[in-house]
């Protein structure tokens, strides 16, 4: 997408569909409940995803201009990455994604939080 | 009066319905679908290139190349003797997504398709959010970039089940360490599956072949 003019590379057009994606989910939402006006969106954003909050805000700031959505206030929610050990059984928190045991050292992770990029609820009259 | 409604809703979801659609399809078909991924220049398209030649004939091969803006790598694989080949234009969109992918294969007789590689736009982030349906994503790695990539762009490395070190022949011209991008990888996913290989010299090729041959095998439980 075109920022200051110039190409800023591919991260912001990732956002932006993402965004998109929001949006989209969002009206049809919206006009599924008769709201007048979406106040907030609220997100939950896995670290594992890839997306980054700020970029998001940014295409849908963009996104938005001189559309109903236009202001809505964004909430994120930043979702660590958390599983267990399947070889020692202990529950860890991946950091930095090093995904080795803290207390073992083995590989072998199950994974069950931070893939999240979910709409959580919206807020609207 | 403000009221929250509760949604908890996958933003992708409807990406998700369409690559468990294709999912369901290529299954069904028993094809082998593989979403390879990479930066720019890693070679992708060259590996693709060498893998039709050696195994035209023994495997039937559909390919969908997806591209920012040109043709030229889908009009490469068909010059290496692609049979199927079907360019994807995103029209300046970084990633493919399922909806894409659904239009092709609509239009694709997918009866005698072996395995099906989709070349993905060159980019280790944005691809890594969308499923195409396929099995498993394959990322490739050349050995002129840093060999810290895996630490850079995790969540491709995480989602990845292949990695596949290209370009061997120009190890020691730079300071890539071979050993040290696998001990990266494997600090973020464990189970990956590594082959090193040259297209350019032709080295290491045989076992990335004998692999996919074991994976067609698999699938069409024979």
């Amino acid at each position: 997408m075109i920022k200051n003019g110039e190409y800023n590379g591919c991260v912001d057009m990732h956002e932006l569909s993402v965004a998109m994606e929001i949006i989209d989910i969002v009206e049809k939402e919206a006009a599924k409940r008769n709201l007048k006006r979406v106040e907030e969106i609220a997100l939950k954003i896995g670290a594992l995803t890839g997306v980054d909050p700020e970029a998001l805000r940014f295409a849908f700031e963009a996104s938005t201009l001189d559309t109903p959505l236009a202001g809505v206030k964004i909430s994120i929610e930043n979702i660590p990455v958390r599983g267990r050990c399947l070889s020692c059984g202990k529950a860890i928190e991946v950091k930095e994604f090093v995904f080795i045991c803290p207390y073992c050292g083995a590989g072998d992770l199950e994974i069950n939080q931070g893939e999240e990029l979910d709409i959580a609820y919206i807020v609207g009259q | 009066m403000n009221k929250k409604i509760t949604i908890e809703k996958k933003v992708l979801s409807e990406n998700d319905r369409l690559a468990a659609g294709i999912r369901r399809k290529l299954s069904e078909k028993k094809i082998v679908a593989l979403n390879l991924v990479s930066s720019p220049g890693s070679g992708k398209t060259s590996l693709l290139e060498k893998t039709l030649k050696a195994l035209n004939g023994k495997l039937n091969m559909a390919l969908i190349a997806g591209d920012v803006q040109t043709e030229n790598d889908a009009d490469r694989l068909k010059k290496a003797g692609g049979k199927i080949v079907r360019p994807v234009i995103t029209g300046g969109a970084c990633h493919l997504d399922a909806k894409m992918i659904t239009r092709v294969l609509d239009e694709l007789d997918l009866d005698e398709v072996d395995i099906l590689f989709i070349e993905n736009v060159g980019n280790l982030v944005c691809p890594s959010s969308y499923d195409l349906g396929e099995d498993m994503k394959v990322v490739l790695i050349s050995t002129t970039e840093g060999d810290d990539k895996p630490l850079k762009y995790p969540s491709m490395f995480r989602r990845s089940s292949v990695l596949i070190v290209n370009k061997t022949d120009l190890l020691g011209l730079s300071n890539f360490d071979i050993e040290q991008v696998k001990k990266n990888a494997r600090t973020i996913n464990a189970e990956l599956i590594v082959f090193e290989l040259s297209c350019l010299k032709e080295t290491g090729l045989e076992a990335w072949y004998e692999w996919l041959k074991d994976r067609v095998t698999a699938k069409k439980g024979r």
